[in-house]
């Protein structure tokens, strides 16, 4: 793609960015920061390019560590963004169940968690 | 293998766009956000898997390994993490990426050909090393691995000068140059950079610097994007990095603060430094039993939690405190600062998590003008939210970021660990007041024997 394509995208996306987060609660600033946060872990996509077309042991070598640090920051940064969230789920006692809510072990202890603190 | 189609990689990357712009959108309401999140992750699948199908890759069993390997090692940890320690684990997160965008330049700059193509690759590797070595300083900071105050030496604006002096000719000379000796050099100016950045910043305006990185980062990935020309990475890193500069703005206005003063504040003689000194004005301190009467016996109780709740991880007790009020027919409600504790919404979190009710978890704005009809005002370990040097000294560090009013309470009562002031390093005239009462000790020991006392009554 050619320079001026890639710098119409660029400015377009600054403000699509600015535009998205402008009227967010103060509540929401740590997950808004942590999911953007997340996102930028995509730079997972240029480790793998990079890695992919290593020939040298060295620039592999240094490929695969740029890898396995953006999927730390890719897939820990979804994560720890998913347990903030999860905290602000269930309020409402009679809340029916959530809908697009991942059956999974992480779910089950915390819902285990929360009933046996409203037992108390 | 034959790969996919151009145009069907390039729709794909649009599609994983798409899903990062909608899940910063859905990030924006509570409702929302846990679905907006899952579709980001959503998003970063479909541009991993495309990646695979899109282009020839040699080396994919020990690419596959690696991303194990990252996987198995962030998402047990971002799993296992206590709510108080969530902070530093956001700052490492963001570390790695931008050190992941600094190697992936580095990597990339013998494929450079044209002089623009290396100017995004020494602003990748300038940012990224800035963000990994930043992070790194918020990340021994918040885990307490070293001081939380500022530090500052007498040398440090012009070391500051001299290494960002000596990176732009290191840059300039990469750019024209291509060598990547002096490239490395960069990565090791932009690491010194990235520590002397950090070092001056006081521990409440860390939250705030982490945001700052955070969007760093982001630019140096959409910086990186350029460099290898994938779109994806440009508007991923370009979002990440305008809603980041937009949210750390946020952020210190909610503190009322600049993000200049935050950073370059304790390089101007310490607009953060202030002084750990212990006053010796008389205080009334008192015992959990007397406090249990003055909470026992009132209509309405406010509670402000503040860091020292999150660092006690006295959570759960202070819901069970509301609880064991509210079933003797006090109302109780949890008054929120934004910037309580080391991140904003912390708070939220961490009641949330106690199974306090969102209902009674109440904004500042909703809030402040309820104290007047409260007869306590409970402080559990938060100080400069409450501060009303706030309001009244206009030399004050925190002048000017909106406080609680407490003061309006009949009765305040503070559970502090001692005298020592907050992190903003001043002392609060709220307590020397005649309706103040102290009581001493770490906030979840504090809060149990009041709970104790309560129970008895």
């Amino acid at each position: 793609m050619d320079g001026i394509s890639l710098l119409t995208i660029t400015v377009l996306a600054v403000f699509v960015g600015f535009e998205v987060v402008s009227k967010v609660s103060s509540t929401l600033h740590t997950p808004l920061m942590s999911g953007a946060n997340a996102i930028h872990g995509i730079i997972l996509v240029g480790a793998i390019i990079v890695a992919g077309q290593a020939t040298h042991p060295w620039v592999l070598a240094v490929a695969l560590l740029a890898v396995v640090l953006a999927t730390a920051n890719l897939v820990g940064g979804f994560v720890v963004t998913d347990r903030m969230l999860e905290m602000f789920r269930g309020r409402k006692p009679d809340k029916p169940a959530k809908p697009g809510a991942k059956p999974g072990a992480g779910d089950t202890r915390g819902e285990t968690k929360e009933n046996t603190e409203a037992t108390r | 293998m034959t790969l996919l189609d151009p145009n069907v990689t390039a729709l794909l990357y649009l599609a994983a766009a798409v899903f990062f712009i909608l899940a910063l959108k859905g990030l924006n309401s509570p409702r929302t956000a846990r679905r907006g999140n899952l579709i980001g992750a959503f998003g970063a699948v479909v541009a991993v898997v495309t990646v695979f199908f899109s282009t020839r890759l040699d080396n994919v069993p020990l690419i596959l390994g690696a991303i194990v390997v990252g996987s198995g090692v962030a998402a047990p940890v971002a799993r296992r993490v206590r709510m108080t320690q969530m902070p530093q684990l956001v700052a490492l997160f963001n570390g790695v990426g931008g050190g992941a965008a600094a190697l992936v330049a580095l990597l990339e700059l013998p494929h450079a050909e044209d002089a623009w193509v290396r100017v995004a690759v020494v602003f990748t590797l300038l940012v990224g090393a800035v963000s990994f070595a930043g992070s790194a300083v918020t990340f021994a900071k918040l885990q307490e691995l070293m001081t939380t105050r500022p530090v500052v030496f007498p040398g440090l604006p012009v070391l500051m000068g001299a290494v960002l002096l000596a990176a732009v000719g290191a840059a300039a000379a990469v750019v024209l140059g291509g060598s990547l000796v002096l490239a490395l050099l960069l990565l090791l100016l932009g690491l010194v950079a990235g520590v002397l950045l950090v070092l001056p910043v006081g521990g409440a305006d860390v939250p705030i610097v982490i945001s700052l990185l955070n969007a760093f980062t982001g630019l140096a990935v959409a910086a990186s994007g350029l460099v290898l020309g994938n779109v994806l990475l440009v508007v991923a890193g370009t979002l990440v990095g305008a809603s980041g500069t937009i949210l750390t703005r946020a952020m210190a206005a909610a503190m009322g603060r600049s993000v200049a003063g935050i950073l370059f504040g304790a390089f101007r003689g310490g607009s953060t430094a202030g002084s750990t000194a212990v006053s010796d004005r008389p205080v009334r301190s008192s015992s959990p039993e007397d406090v249990a009467v003055l909470l026992g016996y009132a209509q309405r109780v406010i509670i402000v939690p503040g860091y020292g709740l999150a660092v006690a991880q006295g959570q759960h007790t202070a819901a069970e405190l509301a609880q064991a009020l509210e079933s003797r027919g006090t109302r109780v409600d949890f008054a929120i600062h934004p910037v309580a504790g080391r991140m904003p919404g912390h708070m939220n979190v961490l009641l949330a998590e106690a199974n306090v009710p969102y209902e009674s978890l109440k904004e500042m704005g909703e809030i402040n003008s309820e104290f007047r009809t409260a007869d306590v005002a409970l402080v559990v370990g938060a100080n400069d939210v409450v501060n009303p040097a706030a309001k009244t000294t206009a030399g004050s560090p925190i002048y000017g970021m909106p406080i609680l009013e407490v003061a309006d309470a009949r009765q305040v009562v503070f559970l502090k660990r001692s005298m020592r002031p907050g992190f903003a390093g001043i002392e609060n005239d709220l307590m020397f007041e005649p309706q103040t009462t102290l009581l001493f000790g770490d906030a979840k020991e504090s809060l149990t024997k009041v709970l104790g006392a309560v129970k008895a009554l």
